[in-house]
């Protein structure tokens, strides 16, 4: 490994080192210790009253913090402080990571075999909910889903833009009343958005609808688009108003031509958190757009299908083909959510320049 | 503008006004569309009364700087030129701000419209992030919806009077913000010009480059002093003696900023007439 130049005239060799972590020796001696922690815990849950996996996590790290303990003799207080907070946090983190798993893993594994291609584009006008596997879909409920939730973002959007603007860039009288009624919205049960509708809407017309379905998700759609647009906007730096105001611009096109554009992603973000938000609502649903078991493209045309209503009605009927649906219609509904709130990040992202 | 002298008898107890220097001759054009003056102005935030009794003529067609140390309220005082003062809620006033002899802070004057009149840069370089380089010099124009149809001819001529053209011409529609420190300050000065004001405010606009950026900036300011009135803030005397005609020292002895002294920047740097504006120009303190 010689690197000797002209220039140098004296080069003692040095092999690249990285003192501030631990050595290979040592990481390698603490997963043995891990490993065998583990078996002795696997073993006393054997023996002992204490069972299931629950069990099993709460004596491993009873002994994972009993050795920190142990270990943190002698080094100091800041040391061993730090070393035995630091096995708690880890813990915690654990706690919170586990259910989210869990729920992903159960949802891939039971949903999976009602997975085919059709499932995504058929409706079941001609299948029961106890047909085998390879028959029907969810195809109307993706639709009317889609449908209602199109309609919801057409209606909130420019009005949770527009409550936005008026927060940060109008600044008027109303200012306090507009925030507060924007964060009790945030705070109603789903369930009163849909009664609402009911009291309001449906039983006016007389009759369920997709369109009805949709004014409930915007009740619910509404809090999240304007707190994401007001918190954006809040991002513009105060020389860009400056700026355009200096060049003679009146508030309103100033708002419009320069402040609106300069957060164009994050207001893009802010749609996708407003859909992902009620996308898989099902209580406002419920009073709202009902379901159904065919394709409907009309949303003023009656009860509609949709993701949600689909996974509760094959969960109301109980057999086992329909257990299968309703699993499968909740991982096609969160795989859809998982890509929305992937494509927010990635537009979410561009923002920073 | 002869008459100037026998003023700065006559007005002695309300301030300073300029005197002129003989040599310089730029004055002497009568045209009054680039006319602006303060007379008895204050300024407030709250109840801190931050500038007393500005009386101020800026000579047209010339570069008149803006020098004291920090917190003497001349960044205030140029913000009051153009009306961004009341942006700031506490804000307060007094006084007036003529611009070719009318008040610019009268109910009946449309802010907007004055500040169309009055180009303004800023300490830190803004260019519109969303826009590409063409477009933030054309954002004025469509800010105010001004009806123009030569479009390139308009940004070519503003970037080449800002010294960006060369620079620039072959990538006008990369995003503004693709620039680096100092071609973004002179692409605000070039859309600054695009709507052809009469009065161009500078508000230490050179405080965050370098060198370079900074040497080329100060050409287009005496470039641009040639057709408009230029008020320059700084905090950089050798700046100051560079690139202006025309000085006046604002100083605060922890009350409110006053005007100490406006004169010639000749005259200002060799010979001032209070002590306490030879200190400062000397570096004695600031």
């Amino acid at each position: 490994m010689s690197t000797t130049s002209d220039l140098a005239i004296h080069v003692v060799d040095a092999t690249p080192t990285q003192p501030w972590h631990k050595p290979r020796v040592e990481q390698r001696r603490d997963a043995l210790v891990y490993l065998a922690l583990a078996v002795v815990a696997y073993a006393i849950v054997m023996v002992s009253g204490v069972a299931g996996p629950d069990g099993f996590a709460l004596v491993f790290f009873i002994e994972v913090l009993l050795l920190t303990i142990f270990r943190s003799r002698g080094i100091g207080k800041a040391k061993s402080t730090n070393a035995i907070v630091s096995t708690v946090i880890g813990a915690g983190a654990v706690v919170a990571f586990a259910p989210w798993m869990s729920i992903f893993f159960s949802l891939i594994t039971k949903g999976f075999q009602g997975l085919y291609f059709g499932f995504l584009v058929r409706d079941m006008r001609v299948t029961t909910p106890d047909d085998e596997l390879n028959m029907g879909g969810i195809g109307h409920a993706i639709i009317g889903s889609m449908l209602m939730v199109l309609i919801a973002t057409i209606i909130t959007l420019p009005l949770g833009i527009l409550s936005g603007v008026y927060l940060t860039e109008v600044r008027g009288r109303l200012t306090r009343v507009v925030r507060f009624v924007i964060q009790s919205m945030s705070g109603v049960p789903s369930i009163v958005a849909g009664l609402f509708i009911y009291t309001t809407v449906i039983s006016v017309t007389g009759s369920f609808s997709g369109f009805a379905g949709a004014l409930a998700l915007s009740v619910l759609m509404l809090p999240t688009v304007a707190r994401t647009a007001e918190e954006v906007l809040k991002l513009v730096p105060e020389d860009l108003r400056a700026a355009s105001y200096a060049l003679g611009a009146r508030q309103w096109r100033s708002s419009l031509m320069v402040v609106l554009p300069t957060v164009r992603s994050g207001l893009t973000t802010a749609a996708i958190l407003g859909v992902a938000r009620v996308v898989g609502e099902t209580a406002p649903l419920i009073l709202t757009a009902l379901s159904n078991n065919a394709f409907k493209f009309n949303p003023f045309d009656g009860p509609i299908a949709s993701m949600p209503m689909y996974v509760f009605g094959m969960l109301q009927i109980g057999t086992e083909y329909s257990l299968n649906r309703a699993w499968s219609g909740s991982l096609v509904l969160m795989l859809i959510v998982l890509a929305l709130f992937v494509t927010a990040r990635r537009l979410g992202g561009k923002d920073k320049r | 503008m002869n008459q100037v002298g026998t003023e700065s008898k006559t007005s002695k107890e309300n301030g300073i006004i300029m005197n002129e220097i003989s040599t310089s001759g730029i004055t002497a054009v009568a045209e009054r569309s680039l006319g602006l003056e303060t007379r008895g102005l204050h300024a407030w935030f709250g109840s801190h009364h931050v500038l007393s009794d500005i009386n101020l003529q800026f000579p047209e067609r010339s570069v008149t700087g803006l020098i004291g140390p920090s917190g003497c309220g001349k960044s205030t005082f140029l913000r009051m030129l153009n009306r961004m003062h009341e942006f700031i809620p506490s804000a307060a006033m007094a006084g007036e701000v003529l611009m070719n002899g009318s008040d610019i802070y009268s109910p009946d004057v449309d802010a907007a419209a004055m500040r169309l009149k009055v180009g303004m840069v800023f300490q830190k370089p803004n260019p519109f992030p969303a826009m590409t380089i063409k477009e933030n010099v054309l954002a004025g124009i469509k800010l105010a919806n001004l009806k123009v149809s030569n479009h390139d001819e308009i940004v070519e001529k503003c970037l080449s009077r800002a010294g960006l053209w060369k620079e620039v011409k072959d990538r006008l529609d990369a995003s503004g913000g693709s620039l680096s420190g100092g071609q973004q300050q002179r692409l605000c000065i070039a859309r600054s010009l695009a709507v052809e004001p009469t009065i161009l405010l500078m508000d230490e606009p050179c405080s965050a480059l370098d060198p370079g950026s900074t040497l080329r900036i100060e050409e287009t300011i005496h470039e641009l002093a040639e057709k408009i009135t230029v008020v320059i803030v700084t905090h950089n005397m050798q700046q100051a003696s560079r690139v202006s005609n025309y000085c006046a020292f604002f100083l605060s002895d922890g009350g409110p900023g006053v005007l100490v002294e406006a004169d010639a920047t000749r005259k200002m740097f060799t010979n001032p007439t209070d002590t306490r504006t030879a200190d400062y120009v000397q570096g004695k303190f600031g």
